[in-house]
């Protein structure tokens, strides 16, 4: 059932998992196997890896941004292939690549799938992808490979769909945060914390991560407060923009997080 | 097989299936925070958009407010020049100048019956931004129309109408800052505010049932077109019925009535910009690969790595990397065909028009006039071609167009 390298990391980070994303490609390609050694040593517990596309529908400017760069790079699904396999020679930091389904369909779906297993990566995150058609036509695809998927839900999920997502994530629940696109600042609201709650309340099976709008120590503890852990991105692109060493931009970065 | 259900099954062909799918095109591929609002609207349209009293409204709308019926005028003397019956269906003539209002007015009604207070809308040329904008402030709701930075500036009248009619206009700054990006941006504000939000997409194009309820709502123009050529010809169907396509709603909705009668042949005319090979097209049906866009799989212009293509078309309305999945079907079950005029044969499809009719049709509308000499027609032959706006936009295009051909 889907690889269980996520479900590890998440249990022994004792309710405090830091899952850390960044855009495959930028700042540019050769930071690619740097910045997932960096987050390893740093201390991240997971990586999310964005491939980046033209049109990241459910992403603010922050990774469209980033996302533009690093197709300009020249970045594509081969190359990062390339890279993420040299990463996994010196690393066991469960790696979770996040894409829209575009870029798998015209890959061909079970050929990236193959390549993500061959590659050391441990599961999927594809946020346009509809459970019912991943049910349907490619959870026994992502079986065949061991990857796991990881759905999201939002405060506007039902508390059907979040079953149905428990029942079908095989990585964790990616709780959105708000009803909002990615990379929104401010702390957590009251109403957020009644939604965590509520969830929280259902006792699912699956890990649940809190993301979209964790972006400093105080909203990434709010957000362990109410669930196994929480997922940075937009912010730590942004400490990105500026580094010259991507070691230490890393560390330094995950130190004000956790 | 008995008649009946040879009957049924021709019907429903290009139909959409519950879950939004044309043959393998269409569907919902959206991010689970645009489900509620989604599953929303494909629970309730068919039931709101059919109950009595919605019908009521909507048809006085298009009546008293719109001018509808649209006429149905036979053009001489393009009749003449491609040796058939040329008819010209006017949704130039419409309020606001565009096909585009008929689908506004059905949505901004069903806005109301969901009771949300905020619309957002995308737009290419501005006619369907001027169209939202205006049944808003006849509404009184709030509106925020994404528009491509390059738009704005090709288009800078409706942008004026726009802001007149009380919409706020917010430029869409990424990628190639025309309407594919105007849409992603759209589809953001609705994650952002989908409690409150109702988005009136304006093309065929989105998640189910984004495609067919545009398309219902445009269907008034082949429901005219029936009744108009019966009255005139005495049959109710054209030979050939002719519409340009982008995302496809002025196409969706001539076809409509027609989509399963195989006596008349369909026709898209789609934008090859400088030309099909040229690396500067809009042909998206010829160009493109099956993908998903906007929430919908479709045929689209894209990469080997399902990175979408920036299209290229001089006409705002038509550079759009996508098709409908309900053409998309159309086309690759050959039941619509397809064929692809160039910017310069749009332009003189305009002045064509213009000079010989005294009708100046908007850039887009011209790539379905641009065509009509690559059907093979004969005298009996009755063509119904969709003009769908007129071409005040446009000016300065034209102008600038006329003094680079005349400066050359």
């Amino acid at each position: 059932m889907g690889n269980n390298s996520i479900r590890e990391k998440i249990s022994a980070a004792n309710g405090r998992a830091l899952n850390v994303y960044f855009t495959a490609g930028y700042p540019t390609i050769k930071s690619i196997a740097e910045l997932i050694r960096s987050l390893e040593d740093a201390g991240a517990d997971l990586i999310e890896l964005g491939m980046p596309y033209s049109d990241p529908l459910a992403d603010g400017i922050t990774i469209q941004n980033s996302s533009k760069i690093a197709l300009e790079n020249g970045l594509n699904l081969k190359i990062l292939f390339e890279h993420i396999a040299e990463a996994r020679k010196t690393t066991s930091i469960p790696i979770i690549m996040m894409g829209y389904f575009n870029q798998l369909l015209q890959f061909g779906v079970e050929d990236f799938l193959k390549l993500a297993a061959n590659n050391g990566v441990a599961g999927m995150i594809i946020p346009d992808l509809p459970m019912n058609i991943y049910e349907r036509d490619y959870k026994s695809l992502f079986e065949k490979y061991d990857l796991s998927i990881s759905f999201l839900i939002s405060p506007m999920t039902s508390d059907e769909r979040i079953k149905q997502a428990d029942r079908l994530s095989s990585g964790f629940i990616y709780v959105v945060s708000q009803s909002s696109i990615t990379g929104k600042k401010g702390e957590i609201s009251e109403a957020q914390k009644s939604y965590f709650d509520r969830i929280e309340s259902m006792n699912l099976k699956s890990p649940r991560l809190i993301g979209f709008g964790i972006h400093d120590r105080k909203s990434f503890d709010t957000a362990c407060t109410y669930s196994d852990g929480a997922i940075v991105g937009s912010a730590f692109i942004r400490a990105l923009a500026n580094s010259e060493d991507i070691s230490k931009t890393t560390h330094s970065f995950i130190q004000t997080i956790k | 097989m008995s008649n009946t259900n040879a009957v049924n099954t021709t019907i429903y062909k290009y139909h959409p299936d519950q879950d939004g799918f044309y043959g393998p095109f269409g569907g919902a591929y959206i991010p689970e925070m645009l489900h509620a609002n989604v599953a929303e609207l494909q629970e309730v349209y068919l039931s709101i958009i059919q109950e009595p009293g919605f019908k009521q409204e909507f048809d006085e709308l298009l009546r008293d407010y719109v001018g509808r019926p649209s006429p149905l005028y036979l053009a001489k003397k393009l009749s003449a020049k491609y040796n058939a019956n040329i008819y010209l269906k006017r949704e130039d003539l419409n309020h606001t100048g565009a096909h585009k209002i008929n689908n506004t007015i059905g949505q901004i009604l069903l806005a109301k019956r969901l009771k949300k207070k905020r619309i957002i809308a995308e737009t290419g040329a501005g006619q369907h931004g001027v169209a939202t904008a205006t049944v808003c402030a006849l509404m009184g709701l709030e509106c925020f129309v994404y528009m491509g930075a390059v738009d704005i500036e090709r288009q800078a009248p409706n942008v004026a109408r726009m802001k007149m009619l009380g919409a706020t206009v917010i430029p869409a700054v990424s990628g190639s800052k025309t309407l594919k990006d105007a849409t992603n941006e759209a589809i953001r504000d609705w994650i952002n505010n989908a409690e409150n939000t109702h988005y009136i997409i304006g093309s065929a194009i989105g998640p189910h049932p984004y495609p067919d309820m545009v398309t219902r709502f445009q269907s008034v123009i082949s429901e005219e077109i029936k009744w108009q050529l019966q009255q005139k010809t005495g049959k109710d169907h054209p030979d050939y019925l002719v519409a340009c396509v982008g995302g496809g709603s002025n196409a969706a909705g001539a076809f409509y009535h027609y989509l399963h009668d195989d006596r008349v042949q369909l026709i898209l005319a789609e934008a090859a910009g400088l030309g099909i090979d040229s690396g500067e097209s809009a042909a998206t049906s010829i160009l493109g690969t099956e993908g998903i866009i906007h929430g919908c799989m479709t045929l689209l212009m894209q990469t080997d790595d399902g990175q979408i293509v920036e299209p290229y078309s001089l006409s705002a309305g038509l550079d759009y990397p996508g098709i409908g999945p309900m053409h998309a079907h159309l086309i690759t079950s050959k039941r619509a065909k397809v064929h692809a005029a160039t910017d310069d044969e749009a332009m003189q499809a305009v002045i064509e028009l213009s000079k010989e009719e005294g009708i100046i049709p908007a850039l887009e509308t011209a790539h379905a006039l641009a065509i009509l000499d690559r059907l093979d027609l004969s005298k009996e032959d009755n063509v119904v071609v969709c003009l769908s706006g007129r071409g005040d936009k446009d000016l300065n295009t034209f102008i600038t167009y006329l003094e680079e051909r005349n400066g050359k």
